[in-house]
């Protein structure tokens, strides 16, 4: 796989850290060269949490890039602290569930795509696993890691909360595929629609 | 000495988690260090892990504490090391210079971030002066500029190796990114790759009865005539200069056919790299030179280099205003190839910067 | 019936609002008892003030009065040198336990010896709050920060600073020394505003020591951080005036 670049950012207790966390030691098991570094600057908290990772067979370069291939902006104010990462050949997407000035998007992207994870998270599943739905997301993406990957890594990391409540397992395996599935459904949309 | 690691163990971690780590494989006994950013998960993942193996820690007051600590460790004959950071950098020298003078085997992990003063806590290369000549001695100090995590771990072994075999203070200059990002390295026991570990002994507390077997030492960094001055600085020179082909460390690649050799160290020299495999493919033919010890600097390694390609150019990449611009130069003096330079001070380089940077030149 | 929102304080920069303090942080009262101070004594127009490196830095451009950041510890030597340069100004230093108490350490006890006529107030959260929660001189025995991950042993690191009481030993007649606590509003401005009109009379040295909360790195909710200050950190730092030369009916 030839060098993939995700920039992943939103309000601090979103869980967009945890998300990198997961994801790129997913990638590091499946052997892949992988590098996860997160913002971080002199407010402990307030600014937005922004996770930056990529992805590749062969040895990466440097720890943070100017574009990303994939954005996903989890909040209003996120939205206009990622725009920059955006060039042409950018996926830029955003969570349909907030409020944000339109003027905000990216000048430059291949598509710009809004999902509503939120919405899914406290319509369908639970507000906790909303990051894990943003998860499945990448992969229905990128297909940075294997579903089974994911799992696998995911248990690793909740293992220990999902032996207290099983069904934690359950619901956070199913926001993994519903993220999954809800990216694969609206890159079909975009197709759709340009076809 | 127990075996801390065992089996070969990849690892997706930290730069500051797999610092800790080598120091305990290193046989590292103490740690003195005072909080700063980027560097404060050394001290947390040192915290946790010291009292399973009966290692030493101490924050002390402030970062000249940590560093005459160390020092004061050192000379008891264990090895003791510090981090630190930009301002904390800067206390330190005065510790780092009695360091210099007594000839101590302090180690001490140095993750730059941007200055002058409190400037950024997140990265730059802006410390390479401080660490290659600060203080007020004459830089005979080793210093060793990491690029990945590795390297970080394998570094920390070494340096800890050096510092002890010779006796200057040793650094590993790593950064906030380094220190920051995660990324997949291999831990292992030195031994099981052949590394022996120098062993570490004392200067004062030294085995023995005073007036029976031994005199009393008797240390001092203080001379009363400029001539005792003279002679103490003028043999540390030469043994410094004596060891320093032993300890000098570079890579080059690509460099004999080249039209301009891109120069850079530690985190920046991955993109150099990438930059010369792009620029090669667009047939531009780039070469690559990265000092891996910025003191002793391989100069004659460089003059060589220099003196074996076609290139008449060289562009020196670097997160600082010109501070490894200014080690190069004093190190190539009299070489006639064009000097070009891309200073990005506290930011992050990509490859695409040295690339459109090598473009505009040629 | 209306809320009555409580007044902005007149010497607050507002540009600068809302601040970047945590949620729960101390530091927020604080610099209101300060800001009220200010407005109350009416000297904004002469008050300089500094800060110092770690949460405080946030409080830089705080206030609509000439203000410098300077460096972790350094606090208490830039408002001395410029108190010394213009005597006319009222200098404030704000700083941590940290910069206070361990790389300021020694600024502080000789300013204190020398009486230097600056006011300075140190917030006491008991750990290095920006640099992620590490042991600081007023962590209390048994806490867990991020150095003392099984807790702060005494034995090894000693036990916590008490600054005021020291600095209360060291200071000649004329200084102004007292503890305060985000807990006690009132008191907190009456002893801020005392020290800074122990300034304004040209008394001496004047030092109060605010006891603060963190609840990020200390890592607790609204009920545990109050707890914490209120049962823990006020039985083991006395709050109240230590010293002071202004008239008993200022009290």
């Amino acid at each position: 796989m030839s060098l993939i670049r995700i920039a992943l950012a939103g309000e601090g207790g979103q869980g967009v850290q945890s998300v990198a966390e997961i994801l790129t030691e997913a990638a590091y098991n499946e052997n892949q060269q992988t590098i996860y570094i997160p913002n971080f600057g002199l407010e402990q908290r307030g600014g937005v949490s922004i996770a930056f990772i990529q992805f590749s067979d062969e040895r990466i370069g440097a720890p943070k890039f100017n574009k990303a291939d994939v954005v996903i902006a989890l909040s209003g104010r996120a939205i206009g602290r990622t725009a920059g990462y955006s060039d042409e050949n950018t996926l830029f997407v955003y969570d349909s569930g907030f409020e944000f000035d339109e003027a905000d998007l990216p000048r430059e992207a291949k598509k710009i795509i809004a999902i509503p994870a939120v919405e899914t998270a406290n319509k369908v599943l639970h507000p906790k696993v909303f990051n894990i739905i943003i998860m499945g997301a990448v992969i229905g993406l990128t297909n940075v890691v294997s579903f089974e990957g994911a799992q696998e890594a995911l248990e690793h990391k909740l293992g220990p909360k999902f032996e207290n409540n099983p069904d934690l397992r359950e619901l956070n395996y199913r926001a993994l595929e519903i993220g999954k599935q809800m990216a694969e459904k609206s890159l079909q949309e975009e197709v759709d629609n340009n076809g | 000495m127990e075996k801390i690691i065992g089996e070969p163990k990849k690892a997706f971690m930290t730069g500051n988690e797999t610092i800790a780590w080598a120091c305990l494989a290193a046989g590292a006994d103490i740690m003195f260090g005072y909080p700063i950013t980027p560097q404060n998960e050394v001290m947390h993942y040192w915290t946790r892990l010291a009292p399973k193996y009966n290692k030493g820690f101490l924050q002390t007051e402030d970062e000249l504490s940590a560093g005459f600590t160390t020092c004061g460790a050192v000379q008891a004959g264990k090895k003791a090391f510090t981090a630190t950071a930009g301002p904390g950098n800067v206390l330190m020298q005065e510790p780092f210079g009695m360091a210099e003078a007594m000839r101590l085997p302090v180690l001490a992990i140095i993750q730059q971030r941007g200055g002058p003063s409190s400037g950024t806590v997140i990265y730059s290369q802006q410390e390479v002066t401080l660490t290659t000549f600060g203080g007020n001695g004459e830089g005979h100090r080793i210093v060793y500029s990491t690029a990945t995590h590795q390297e970080l771990y394998d570094y920390v072994i070494k340096g800890f190796n050096t510092a002890w075999k010779y006796r200057f203070p040793t650094f590993v200059l790593g950064d906030g990114y380094q220190a920051k990002m995660r990324e997949p390295l291999e831990m292992y026991e030195p031994l099981d790759k052949g590394i022996e570990l120098v062993e570490a002994y004392p200067l004062i507390g030294v085995p023995g009865q005073i007036g029976v077997d031994r005199e009393p030492q008797h240390l001092c960094n203080i001379y009363s005539l400029e001539e005792e001055l003279y002679d103490v600085v003028m043999q540390m020179s030469e043994e410094y200069e004596s060891i320093s082909p032993d300890i000098i460390e570079f890579q080059a690649k690509d460099c004999e056919d080249a039209e301009i050799i891109i120069i850079s160290h530690g985190v920046v020299s991955r993109v150099a790299d990438d930059a010369v495999k792009i620029l090669r493919a667009q047939g531009i033919k780039a070469g690559y030179f990265r000092p891996i010890t910025l003191r002793p600097f391989p100069r004659q390694q460089l003059k060589d280099v220099i003196a074996n390609s076609s290139a008449k150019q060289i562009l020196i990449a670097e997160s600082a205003y010109g501070q490894l611009e200014r080690l190069v130069k004093q190190e190539i003096y009299g070489e006639t190839v064009k000097i070009n330079n891309l200073f990005m001070p506290g930011v992050g380089i990509i490859d695409f910067d040295i690339i459109n940077k090598v473009k505009s030149i040629i | 019936m209306g809320m009555i929102a409580p007044a902005t304080p007149k010497s607050w920069y507002l540009p600068s609002k809302p601040h970047k303090f945590c949620p729960g942080c101390g530091h927020g009262i604080t610099l209101k008892a300060l800001g009220e101070a200010i407005d109350e004594l009416d000297i904004q127009q002469q008050t300089i003030f500094g800060c110092d490196i770690g949460c405080s830095l946030l409080a830089w451009n705080f206030f609509a009065c000439d203000s410098t950041q300077t460096h972790h510890g350094r606090t208490t030597p830039v408002m001395a040198g410029i108190k010394r340069a213009r005597p006319e100004l009222i200098t404030i230093g704000y700083m941590g336990d940290g910069g206070g108490y361990s790389i300021g350490s020694q600024h502080l006890l000789n300013a204190a010896v020398r009486n230097e006529k600056v006011t300075l107030i140190l917030v006491n959260n008991t750990n290095y709050g920006m640099t992620g929660g590490q042991m600081a001189p007023t962590t209390l025995p048994g806490q867990i920060t991020e150095t003392t991950p099984y807790g702060r042993d005494a034995e090894a690191t000693g036990y916590p600073t008490r600054g005021p009481e020291f600095i209360a030993e060291v200071t000649p007649e004329g200084a102004y020394v007292a503890r305060a606590t985000v807990s006690k509003y009132k008191q907190l401005r009456r002893l801020i505003r005392n020290a800074i009109r122990n300034q304004m009379e040209g008394n001496g040295f004047s030092f109060v020591e605010v006891l603060s909360t963190c609840p990020t790195n200390w890592r607790t909710n609204a009920h545990q951080t109050w707890n914490f200050l209120e049962e823990k950190m006020e039985e083991y730092f006395p709050v109240g005036e230590i010293k002071s030369p202004l008239g008993k009916g200022d009290k």
